[in-house]
């Protein structure tokens, strides 16, 4: 075999490792060579710098594993490529969390008092950070039609208040949300965003082809958002890499042809992951692997959204600003129903990650019945008494 | 959009039915004082509140007077589970009107509102629901059966916890059946003086508490050489408590003193980082850091240092300065000008001796006395910051290499009130715990304070324990048949 063809060998195996998630035994199978081989093709690929990977001992860095003195650099992210020794060594020697001390900073955070003009220009903020949602068996290109007009107009009786960022949608609903937004379509701030949930939403059990084709046909269906959800089970039994490997993978799915992207969310499922340390690490995890915003939760798992899981994803985003200068958005979804807890999320943004956190690019409610419970609060700061359900359209 | 800033969100002061002038409350009546006046003023607003009379010797003298016929006639020969009850009403009142006493509280000490109403006040009803259960159970306070209340306590309390030194004082006091004479401090009589409507609504017997603002120098003093007085209870400064413990060498008063701190708050590598940056917060901008136990002195292991320091400015960035009664003001006034004069002169010799000073940017009011936040790093154990009491918002940053370095410079200080480790690894944080000589550790957290647990210093933080069965201990001898 020449040099040559080894190199060209080298980065397929590599493609299939990296992109694809393969193992190196099935990398073996497509390309007819041993397992052993196809181990030896992506030590090449490395070696040879067809595959970069960047882990730096970055000195300058303040905000991360001071113990581990490894720190993945933007760069790795970029390339989502990260071997799986050091992956498990920079997120197990991340500084722990102490829950009560969390819980506590949360409590404090919830006893803010937003009043007057400051509430006003909380509410209308809430609507312009929603994700309005729908994820039922039962929906229909009727319900999402629907569910288009009122993340366009969320009051009509009142002209001036804001539209949501964007709709939320399974797969399959892409195209009739597209439809029916036409040219009121844009990314959440030029304009609405359609955000499919894919990967095998809410489970992620199913095998990584179908991730990646119920993620390509999302995009390609017009998604400009893909809100993915992380193997839980894989980060349980410890096997970190998988779980890089996955969101790598689905981040290139999330490629268009145009060289651009779809944006990606890696929903973490809080509720199953359980401990705060757990959602830091898989916080960490989800960034480094390629993740535009790292989002609490399916909505179909209980406990969803907490305000404490926010405080701490928020936390993680601030600490990866530090080091890299790149912002990542944070998505609390599931249970945030009223106003008054919608916010304290806002709070939240503003005392742990700043306020330019508080942009549709970078923060996001995923929710339903919020919208309607700050539409009524809406109207009640500008009549100056409460309204009914009946004020308000269900969707 | 701006969350930074946000829109005015005042407590109102409506609810408080204050009156022009205060007098005495001495056995179960207000009378004259004779030793002058002087108005309490809002140290936010430097406006006065009420004229408040001052007690002189002789006043003292008929409150001791009135506390001891109490004691023969009433309290002493109650049983413990009806001097329960009335405690149990007070707990209940006080709850009732919890809101009046935090405003009040909040107007007359400078203190931020969100702590009144969130820690002060709540703080003070479970003290006295706590030492309510103590008064028919004091057979179980480890000096065998029957023990006896001491008789008349004379309490002297300071003004950076008003009501709530006055809830550590008078409960236990009461539950033991003793009776008392509280003198308020001199800035802060206001909430004592509330006291008194709560303690007639319960129906407390009249005597049982005399409250007799005051002087130091004048009815402090007077009430420390009282013949009548059986115990002396003594919050606030060292040099003070080091007066009384003259005064009362060689007599037969129990006395127990509570002093000033210099609290090390120790951080190792391995500590939830962020946590214990909230931790650093609590323990030295809580309260202006007016507290004895304030976490003064932040300890920080070297290779975490510059990390720690950053999130540390971080956050104190988002601590709000300025109207004690908005409701998101984290850090409100100085109490009173003679303090604030302290902190500075204290402050203005950080940097002259070496170490980096860093203060918080904000406006303050024009009015009233103010300090913001700061943080000195690079200081040496040497360093005045780093061994005198500041009892301001001031954090003095040092650093260590090993977990006995850490303990060997937490206790390097005359005083021995609090300390706080931060450290993932329990071996290590139990090893510390043990090292540290200072009354109160506080593992992963600072500045908790709970009923059940005792409070109390070494050295020249004092001795005695508060709260708790310790506490309820320093109100009682070892009894017998009776």
């Amino acid at each position: 075999m020449t040099e040559n063809s080894d190199s060209a060998l080298a980065l397929r195996a590599a493609r299939l490792y990296y992109d694809e998630g393969k193992t190196q035994d099935e990398i073996g199978e497509i390309l007819s060579i041993t397992r052993w081989k196809a181990g030896r093709l992506l030590a090449l690929a490395r070696e040879s710098g067809l595959v970069s990977i960047t882990i730096a001992n970055d000195a300058a860095s303040p905000a991360a594993a001071p113990s581990s003195g490894i720190i993945p650099t933007a760069r790795s992210r970029a390339h989502g490529v990260v071997d799986s020794a050091s992956l498990r060594a920079f997120v197990t020697a991340l500084p722990g969390v102490d829950a009560i001390g969390l819980e506590g900073r949360a409590a404090r955070i919830a006893t803010r008092s937003v009043k007057n003009e400051s509430k006003r220009e909380a509410l209308d903020t809430i609507i312009r950070l929603i994700d309005l949602t729908t994820l039922e068996g039962a929906d229909t290109p009727g319900k999402v039609r629907s569910l288009v007009q009122k993340a366009v107009v969320p009051d009509p009786a009142d002209p001036t208040a804001p539209r949501v960022a964007a709709v939320c949608v399974y797969p399959d609903m892409v195209e009739h949300a597209v439809a029916a937004l036409g040219d009121r379509a844009g990314d959440g701030l030029t304009g609405i965003g359609v955000a499919s949930v894919a990967t095998a939403f809410p489970s992620g059990r199913s095998i990584l082809e179908v991730k990646l084709a119920d993620t390509r046909y999302a995009v390609s269906k017009g998604a400009t958002e893909i809100d993915m959800v992380i193997d839980r089970g894989a980060f349980l039994a410890g096997d970190l890499d998988l779980v890089f490997r996955e969101i790598a993978a689905v981040r290139r799915a999330c490629e268009r042809p145009d060289g651009t992207h779809a944006h990606l969310k890696v929903i973490l499922e809080t509720g199953e992951l359980r401990t705060y340390d757990n959602i830091k690490r898989a916080s960490w995890l989800a960034i480094l692997a390629g993740a535009d915003f790292i989002k609490t939760s399916t909505g179909k798992v209980q406990p969803a959204a907490t305000l404490p899981t926010t405080v701490l994803m928020l936390e993680v985003v601030r600490d990866w600003f530090a080091l890299t200068g790149e912002r990542i958005g944070v998505k609390p979804a599931g249970g945030i129903r009223q106003s008054k807890d919608a916010i304290r999320y806002l709070v939240a943004v503003s005392e742990i990650a700043g306020d330019e956190w508080l942009h549709p690019y970078l923060f996001r409610f995923g929710a339903s019945s919020l919208l309607n419970d700050v539409l009524l609060q809406r109207q009640r700061m500008t009549s100056g008494h409460y309204s009914g359900a009946d004020y308000v359209t269900i969707d | 959009m701006n969350l930074r800033e946000l829109a005015p969100a005042p407590e109102s002061t409506a609810i408080l039915n204050l009156r022009d002038s205060y007098g005495l409350y001495i056995d179960g009546r207000w009378v004259d004082a004779h030793g002058g006046s002087m108005a309490t003023i809002s140290p936010a607003t430097e406006k006065p509140i009420a004229e408040i009379g001052l007690a002189n010797a002789g006043d003292i003298d008929l409150a001791v007077k009135a506390a001891r016929k109490a004691y023969d006639t009433v309290w002493s020969r109650m049983s413990g589970s009806e001097r329960g009850k009335y405690l149990f009403r007070i707990a209940r009142l006080l709850q009732e009107r919890a809101r009046e006493f935090a405003v009040a509280e909040t107007v007359d000490n400078g203190k931020p509102i969100r702590e009144t109403r969130d820690i002060d006040i709540p703080l003070v009803a479970a003290w006295f629901f706590h030492y309510a259960g103590w008064a028919d159970k004091l057979d179980f306070a480890g000096l065998g059966t029957n023990p006896r209340a001491l008789g008349v306590a004379g309490q002297i309390i300071p003004w950076n916890f008003p009501l709530l030194m006055l809830a550590w004082k008078v409960a236990p006091a009461l539950a033991a059946g003793n009776t008392v004479v509280l003198k308020p401090a001199e800035t802060t009589p206001l909430t004592a003086l509330m006291f008194v409507d709560i303690c007639e609504q319960a129906g407390l017997p009249a005597g049982v508490v005399n409250i007799v603002p005051g002087l130091g120098e004048v009815a402090g003093q007077a009430l420390v050489t009282h013949p009548g007085v059986n115990k002396i209870a003594f919050t606030g400064s060292t040099s003070v408590g080091r007066h009384i413990a003259r005064e009362l060498a060689g007599t037969d008063v129990a006395l127990t003193l509570e002093l000033g701190g210099k609290g090390a708050n120790i951080v190792f590598d391995d500590a939830a980082i962020d946590e214990a940056v909230e931790g650093t917060v609590n323990g030295i901008f809580f309260n202006q850091g007016h507290v004895c136990c304030a976490g003064s002195r932040l300890l920080v292991q070297e290779n975490v240092h510059d990390e720690f320091v950053e999130k540390l400015k971080r956050r104190v960035s988002t601590l709000r300065v300025g109207d004690p009664l908005d409701k998101n003001t984290d850090v409100g006034a100085i109490n009173s000008r003679e303090q604030l004069d302290r902190i500075e002169a204290i402050s203005a010799t950080g940097e002259p001796e070496g170490a980096s000073r860093w203060t918080l940017e904000c406006a303050v009011p024009k009015a009233g006395f103010w300090f913001r936040p700061t943080i000195f790093t690079g200081v040496s154990t040497s360093n005045t910051i780093a061994r005198e009491e500041i009892f301001g918002p001031v954090l003095s940053v040092l650093t260590f290499r090993t977990p006995q370095e850490a303990l060997d410079k937490a206790n390097n200080s005359p005083y021995g009130l609090s300390a706080g480790v931060w450290t993932q690894t329990a071996s290590r944080m139990l090893t510390m715990a043990d090292g540290l000589r200072a009354g109160v550790v506080w593992s992963n957290t600072f500045n908790q304070f709970d009923p059940t647990s005792p409070f109390g210093g070494y050295k020249e933080s004092g001795f005695g324990r508060e709260g708790g069965r310790h506490g309820v201990t320093a109100y009682l001898a070892a009894g017998g048949a009776r």
